[in-house]
């Protein structure tokens, strides 16, 4: 057993040339084989690859889909997140896990069936949703839980949980997913039609620079919510010195609440594919590299076979689409399962084979990015813009949205409305047009996510959805009235908590504090100075920390205690001077007292 | 002329050292004296309060119910409470017991450490003992506290500084430069 452990994983370390930069790759291989990375799997990576244990167990332990422990053959991870948990999480978890006999976190006896929860994975306008493996499961109620269960334990087989598959290509034979688009409004930019290699033609007519030129006439700014403009990345990377450049594609989506790009992996998968291509031809760069977030697992099949299809008709690979001397490939790179990825330094350092810690900046990556070479990172839809951009003309898109922020926006909504699902919007669009487009009625609050994450109140609904006003990374989360906002900012706390990296001690304890204290006013046990310390805190929280996770976790908070002014009365009051509310002596007590039998005098 | 401002200090799971920074602030002592009148204080072993006090000054965090209990009393008798010291604001030394179970700690400090000689077995349980709690609370877990003054210990310029703030109705945050130690 032991022999063949050591043999086969020194096979997978093989096939990743035992290269420790495919430290990723090589440790969800050898989980996928074994159930998990065990520490003599480990030991063996490190000799393979010629690194030390202490490299391949901290990147065992980072990231959630992989584990030092034997899992289930079938792991279930209930998405937990603010949505799911709206429409109902507990009542399934609880069904699941009676019905399992096991409790959150826990494996089967028998050793088949581990359950456990997830951060968003990306289903939000298909609360409560699962991934079962890889597989997705949406709709989840708790008959449907604990059907899913019986089920599971006859076959085993989480591909046929799959009775009916969705629309558009999540029927292609390659996704076979029961996965929704919900594609409520189709814009000009992404859900017109595309003929391949139209946008890939008309760049190769140009030269590199005049590519470049062309993104920044169109003003087209970075759609994964902290909007950099697109050509002056490009611009950067094309001018850094350096021999290889590399092109990234953020597919990590792991913001609550944002399920767009899903859609646009499946839907524009060429047209993303196309942007890579012509980002590689405007900085030099031959390879592309796909990150794709690991509760996306499902599309790598099709990602990979629309890869292979674009090789074949010459729209990637050597002498693309004839032009001589012009190549680019594109492989995907899974994630595993951890948030903070999606920061593009992170991203960068999962790339090579690293724990996902943001790196120090500057450099930034357009200057040493992947490997220490010029690197673009960009989101999906940006790239997706690109072909569009390259086939229209920067003039025909500057012409959509607003004067400072052009172009449209895929936002995905969900939450409290009737139409949870993916929007093509011009920018310039108003908070109150989404709750009227998503028919949501008796909203209290929004919550525009992407690396802002801001929390409107109806004071703010007429702002408008652009870089100047309510940005976002295409998260838009709608309550109703009777949601306590608070109760909403320490839903988001609770995401951040999980998903720090660790690395500052602001982001990872500050924010424990700062759940503390909004705790304590939920519980009604807080007075007004607790609210000025909450937002000190916060504030020290984003001014300290070190990447984008810290710098915004507080701000669901700051905006809960902004529209917290209707709340407040009934929550915090000025108490007598005496203990806190939240201490409790009996409990503090009750050890000393068993083990000396007496009672406390003062309890 | 108006009475002075009265103020009061204790120790609570602290090594004292806090107190010594107080004592440490020289012939300044003799100003403060002035500026104030001390109540209940280990520097005037009043043992309880005389009057309502302007500040409270703390050092140490909460290890046994009396520490708790005094605190509370504090807290009802000062206007202002003040933690002063590591000890105070995050438990210190006396917190490094807290990822241990209390039988534990209890076992290995009078059965089983080297040197103990106890041949009973016992582990002091007189009633004047007071009981100690599960783990070591800072102050402002137990009770709410106005200002905290950091340092092991605090520098006597820092408690001075925050101090005459405080008497004179100003912010007493502490300045920079008597954080940093570096
Ligand atoms: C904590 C954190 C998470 C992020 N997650 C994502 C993400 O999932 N997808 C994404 O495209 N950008 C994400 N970003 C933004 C990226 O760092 C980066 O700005 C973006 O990928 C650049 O591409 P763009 O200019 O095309 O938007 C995240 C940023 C932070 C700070
Ligand atoms: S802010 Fe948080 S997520 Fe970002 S580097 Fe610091 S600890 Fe890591
Ligand atoms: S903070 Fe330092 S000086 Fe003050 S009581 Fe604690 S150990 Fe002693
Ligand atoms: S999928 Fe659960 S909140 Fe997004």
């Amino acid at each position: 057993m032991k022999r063949a452990l050591a043999k086969i994983t020194g096979e997978i370390c093989k096939k990743f040339g035992n290269d420790p930069t495919r430290m990723m790759d090589i440790a969800m291989a050898v989980q996928e084989r074994f159930g998990c990375v065990s520490p003599e799997a480990m030991d063996e990576i490190a000799r393979a690859v010629n690194s030390h244990r202490v490299e391949v167990e901290s990147l065992v332990t980072f990231y959630g889909f992989l584990s030092v422990k034997p899992q289930g053959k079938v792991v279930i991870r209930l998405c937990r997140d603010i949505i799911d948990w709206m429409k109902g999480y507990e009542s399934v978890a609880d069904a699941m896990s009676r019905e399992l006999g096991v409790s959150m976190g826990e494996t089967t006896p028998d050793g088949a069936i581990t359950l456990t929860h997830a951060p968003c994975i990306g289903m939000s306008d298909q609360a409560p949703a699962a991934l079962v493996n890889e597989v997705v499961v949406t709709h989840l109620t708790p008959e449907r839980g604990r059907q899913l269960v019986r089920d599971l334990r006859r076959h085993l087989d989480p591909q046929q949980l799959v009775t009916m598959v969705g629309d558009g290509n999540n029927d292609h034979p390659l996704v076979r997913s029961m996965v929704r688009n919900n594609i409520r409004m189709r814009g000009p930019v992404h859900f017109a039609d595309f003929e391949p290699g139209s946008g890939l033609r008309r760049a190769l007519t140009l030269k590199p620079m005049d590519v470049i030129r062309e993104i920044k006439e169109s003003r087209l700014r970075g759609r994964g919510g902290a909007g950099f403009p697109a050509g002056l990345k490009w611009e950067m990377a094309a001018n850094a010195p350096g021999g290889k450049r590399y092109v990234i594609c953020n597919a990590d989506e792991g913001e609550p609440g944002t399920f767009k790009d899903r859609v646009l992996l499946t839907e524009c998968t060429g047209q993303l594919l196309e942007g890579m291509a012509i980002a590689g031809y405007a900085v030099g760069s031959d390879t592309g590299i796909i990150y794709l977030r690991g509760e996306y697992r499902y599309l790598l099949p099709y990602l990979e076979s629309v890869i292979e299809e674009r090789l074949r008709r010459g729209f990637l690979g050597r002498d693309i689409l004839g032009k001589k001397g012009f190549r680019f490939d594109v492989r995907v790179q899974m994630g595993a399962g951890a948030y903070i990825c999606g920061e593009e330094t992170a991203l960068i350092s999962s790339c090579e084979g690293l724990p996902g810690v943001p790196k120090n900046r500057p450099p930034f990556p357009p200057q040493q990015g992947y490997l220490g070479c010029p690197t673009i990172v960009n989101n999906v839809e940006t790239l997706c813009c690109v072909s569009r951009i390259l086939l229209e003309g920067a003039a025909w898109f500057a012409s959509m949205g607003s004067p400072r922020t052009t172009g449209t926006k895929v936002l995905s909504i969900c939450g409290d409305c009737r139409k949870p699902g993916v929007y093509e919007v011009p920018f310039g669009i108003s908070a109150r047009e989404l709750i009227e487009m998503s028919e949501a009625e008796n909203t209290g609050t929004m919550l525009i996510g992407g690396p802002c994450r801001q929390m409107i109140g109806s004071e703010r609904f007429g702002g408008r959805i652009c870089y100047d006003d309510l940005a976002t990374g295409g998260a838009i989360l709608i309550f109703n009235r009777a949601r306590n906002k608070l109760e909403i900012a320490e839903h988001y706390l609770d995401f951040f908590i999980e998903e720090s990296c660790g690395h500052c001690t602001p982001c990872r304890v500050g924010l424990i504090l700062l759940k503390k204290a909004v705790h304590k006013v939920i519980e009604g046990a807080g007075e007004p100075s607790d609210l000025a310390e909450m937002r000190d805190l916060s504030n020290f929280i984003i001014r300290m920390s070190r990447c984008g996770l810290g710098q915004a976790a507080p701000n669901p908070v700051l905006g809960a205690l902004e529209i917290f002014g209707d709340l407040s009365a009934g929550f915090v009051a000025e108490r007598k001077p005496g203990l806190l509310p939240e201490f409790d002596l009996s409990k503090a007590v009750i050890d000393a007292e068993m083990r000396v039998g007496r009672q406390s005098k003062i309890v | 002329m108006a009475a002075k401002p009265r103020i009061a200090t204790v120790s609570l799971a602290g090594c004292f050292g806090c107190h010594m920074s107080l004592l440490d602030l020289d012939e300044r002592i003799l100003k403060l004296a002035e500026l104030v009148e001390f109540d209940r204080s280990p520097i005037n072993d009043y043992k309880d309060f005389r009057a309502r006090c302007a500040v409270g000054v703390v050092e140490g965090g909460c290890c046994t119910e009396e520490n708790v209990h005094v605190l509370e009393r504090f807290r009802k008798q000062c206007d202002l409470l003040v933690s002063i010291g590591e000890c105070a604001i995050s438990g210190g030394i006396p917190a490094m017991r807290n990822n241990i179970p209390l039988r534990e700690c209890l076992e290995e400090a009078y059965l089983k450490s080297p040197g103990v000689y106890n041949p009973g077995g016992v582990i002091p349980n007189d009633p004047e003992i007071p009981l100690l709690l599960h783990r070591l609370y800072p102050c402002h877990e137990v009770v709410k506290i106005d200002l905290f003054i950091p340092g092991c210990p605090p520098p006597a310029d820092a408690i001075w500084d925050a101090l005459v703030s405080l008497l004179a109705g100003r912010p007493a945050a502490p300045a920079y430069d008597r954080l940093k130690y570096d």
